[in-house]
């Protein structure tokens, strides 16, 4: 889906934490959004799935608002919510939560989990998998619910390299399967194995949106040049 | 890290429930309703010596019906009455009987049996009530030597007797006076309360024989016309409340006040102890 | 002190005998209490999860009054039910003063605010973790409390044990609905009661460490429930 947002502002607490953000992104792309922490990347990610509302500007998804679109976009978190209960359930509750059949739950179910190369832990308690597990399971389940498009809100940022690995070979899967995907990150040599495109954002302003070489070739901005520098360390 | 697995969870769930199940059910057989009992509210005084519980089973088996006894003070037991929440009264005052059945709440009030009021007070009796002879005169000794009393200040039939002695003593303590004590509680709370603070105070004979918390006090005034304690039965009026089960309550009336009745209360012992006397040809 | 092991022997030889009275007794008082209980919870524990997982105007307004009838005075409870009941009341047609039905339903107005309230805490608590996740998956509000109930099962055995305690510690709503009618609603607090009015305080006290006892099993059971359905593992 084609992502349009037009002069989104969003305001909390008497602060202006998104302003006048306009940009365009096109449904091949893989997306990363990037910045220092604050920079209002997550905020942007809430507010182009619906869960907050803009003070101004519109957001729509091939020309819809977020809230028409129901389960065709869905959200990981930066730390994955899991209920307790086990791996294969958990995917299940999602489904159940769409109002899908019961045989239709479990056969896909089990097709997430395997596409999160978890077939071995289907029944174990989500609590008790690793932590790359957990987070694989909460794409599974994201992936379960047939979205047009996935928002991933730092996927990697707590795991270990081989764990991180994993997980970015799912999301490569996810890739392959024509889904959209827009996420977070603060590991530069990530995005550039998985994104085709950067957004970057500074205090709840867009620096600057281009595709991947171009973005590394030719930052826009000091501050950008700062942070490739900072992140490189 | 605790982990919950769910499927272990409902099993348990269940076992648990079917024990209950099967508790409950074995209980509830015990407790079944019956709609053709007497509810009977009574005096505290009659119930706690266990006179019902050695009566009415001899009623139940001569007649069939059961009889289901609530325990309070008279002036509950008439104002339950008044509500028809109850099909027969036993109660012990007799300015507040009749004006119940004067108020059309009940019909047919008879009085059955009597035991007698009694003044009990510390073993040592430092008011010297046992050499005062005179209930009334006793009633001034303590108020004198602001001796210690309890007063049940519930409205029950005790309290409304001991009013009359005060009256009659021509004295009204109240709250300026602080060796009296009201405990707007039940005989048997305001024994142990006295038997704490080694206090005085009027009860019951039936009562007091029966309780077994006394050991600061001793019966020290008894056997006097003013501490005629007689009680009866009151229907309450079919007219007023149409629900109540007046014609099993009839034949308990009757039962109590005929000769079988009256001569196992009179057979009845606590301790040796006669506690209820019928009153023959009402 | 003789009063206590006068107590203590006493409970062991009720215990020891199974006297019929006193199983008669325990078993009434567990089938209005835990009846009160369930009765309480199927209406507690939905009402709960959906005042916490639900938002409008007033809903502060009545988490504010829930938390207040905790602590409801049992008296009071009895006496309003009376009246209702009563033959003179407007329930009075069905007859069920003085019935074991009559201290169920004071029971259970005394339970259910506590276990309401207690439910909607721990829901609240799951709610702030999980609310966005499950907005994310599509979960509307009956769906969202439903699913936090169940994430929160183990949490709201507390609230439901703590609703049993009350009902099965209360004297004052039972006595007035109840009449503690021998062999019809005598529950062990109006016995225990009724025996320290007649001045039996060994035996009251007896019937007391008793009551203590069935609570204590009654908790135990849940616990039970609760650790058997974990098994250790690792993070």
């Amino acid at each position: 889906m084609k992502l349009e947002i037009q002069n989104l502002v969003y305001r909390a607490g008497g602060r202006t934490l998104m302003d006048d953000i306009s940009l365009v992104s096109d449904s091949a792309h893989c997306t990363a959004l990037l910045g220092a922490n604050g920079a209002g990347k997550s905020l942007l990610l809430r507010l182009c799935h619906g869960l907050l509302e803009p003070a101004a500007g519109r957001i729509r998804w091939d020309a819809r608002p977020p809230r028409e679109l129901g389960a065709a976009i869905t959200m990981v978190f930066q730390k994955p919510v899991l209920l307790r209960r086990s791996a294969r359930a958990n995917v299940e509750h999602a489904l159940y939560l769409q109002g899908a059949p019961r045989a239709a739950r479990r056969a896909r179910a089990a097709a997430a989990l395997e596409l999160a190369g978890l077939e071995d832990c289907m029944e174990r308690q989500a609590a008790v998998l690793s932590g790359g597990q957990q987070q694989r399971l909460a794409i599974a389940r994201a992936w379960a619910l047939k979205p047009a498009v996935i928002l991933m809100d730092e996927p990697t940022s707590k795991l270990d390299v081989r764990s991180a690995a994993q997980v970015e070979r799912t999301i490569g899967e996810l890739r392959r399967e024509g889904i959209k995907i827009i996420l977070t990150s603060h590991n530069l040599a990530q995005v550039r194995r998985l994104c085709g495109e950067v957004v970057f954002l500074h205090e709840g302003r867009l620096v600057q949106q281009d595709a991947m070489d171009d973005f590394f070739a030719r930052p826009a901005d000091d501050i950008i040049c700062e942070f490739i520098e900072a992140q490189t360390f | 890290m605790r982990v919950y697995r769910s499927a272990d969870f409902l099993t348990r769930v269940a076992w648990l429930l079917a024990g209950l199940c099967a508790a409950l059910l074995s209980a509830g057989a015990g407790a079944a309703a019956a709609t053709a009992a007497v509810t009977l509210a009574s005096t505290t005084s009659t119930d706690n010596s266990g006179l019902y519980d050695y009566l009415l089973p001899k009623f139940t088996a001569d007649t069939g019906i059961r009889v289901r006894v609530i325990a309070v003070g008279t002036g509950r037991a008439l104002s339950i009455g008044r509500r028809g929440d109850a099909d027969l009264l036993i109660v012990h005052d007799r300015e507040s009987e009749l004006e119940f059945v004067a108020d059309g709440h009940g019909v047919a009030r008879v009085p059955f049996m009597y035991n007698d009021y009694v003044l009990v007070g510390p073993r040592a009796d430092p008011g010297g009530l046992r050499a005062a002879g005179d209930v009334v005169h006793a009633m001034r000794l303590i108020a004198r030597g602001r001796r210690p009393f309890i007063s049940r200040g519930d409205d029950s039939g005790t309290h409304k007797k001991e009013l009359q002695l005060w009256r009659a003593a021509g004295l009204a303590p109240g709250a300026a006076d602080a060796w009296y004590r009201e405990a707007g509680a039940g005989m048997g709370a305001v024994l142990n309360l006295a038997n704490e603070l080694v206090a005085y105070t009027l009860t019951d004979r039936s009562t007091w024989v029966s309780f077994n918390n006394r050991a600061a006090l001793a019966l020290l005034v008894e056997n006097q016309p003013p501490l005629h304690n007689p009680y009866s039965a009151i229907l309450v009026n079919p007219q007023k409340h149409p629900a109540v089960n007046h014609r099993a309550a009839r034949r308990l009336v009757e039962w109590l006040t005929s000769r079988r009745g009256l001569d196992w209360i009179d057979n009845y012992r606590v301790r040796g102890v006669r506690l209820f006397h019928p009153l023959r040809g009402g | 002190m003789t009063d206590f092991s006068d107590a203590l022997q006493t409970a062991l030889h009720l215990l020891v005998n199974l006297d019929a009275g006193l199983v008669e007794i325990i078993a009434l008082s567990l089938r209005v209490s835990l009846t009160a209980v369930a009765a309480a919870a199927l209406v507690g524990l939905p009402l709960g999860a959906l005042l916490a997982v639900s938002r409008f105007p007033t809903r502060r307004f009545w988490i504010n009054l829930l938390n207040t009838f905790m602590g409801l005075p049992p008296v009071v409870v009895g006496l309003m039910v009376y009246l209702m009941l009563s033959r003179a009341g407007p329930l009075g047609p069905l007859g069920l003063l003085y019935t074991p039905v009559a201290m169920i339903i004071a029971q259970t107005l005394l339970i259910f605010p506590i276990i309401a309230a207690l439910s909607c805490g721990v829901v609240q608590g799951l709610f702030d973790e999980y609310h966005e996740q499950l907005r994310s998956l599509g979960s509307r509000t009956l769906a969202t409390a439903r699913t936090l109930l169940w994430e929160g099962r183990f949490g709201l055995v507390t609230a439901i044990l703590a609703g049993f305690g009350r009902g099965n510690a209360e004297v004052g709503a039972v006595l007035i609905v109840g009449g503690n009618i021998n062999h019809s609603t005598r529950v062990m607090t109006t016995t225990i009661a009724l025996e320290t009015s007649k001045g039996n305080l060994a035996l009251a006290l007896a019937l007391g460490l008793i009551l203590i006892l069935v609570s204590l099993l009654v908790a135990s059971a849940a616990q039970w429930l609760h650790t058997a359905t974990m098994h250790r593992g690792r993070a």
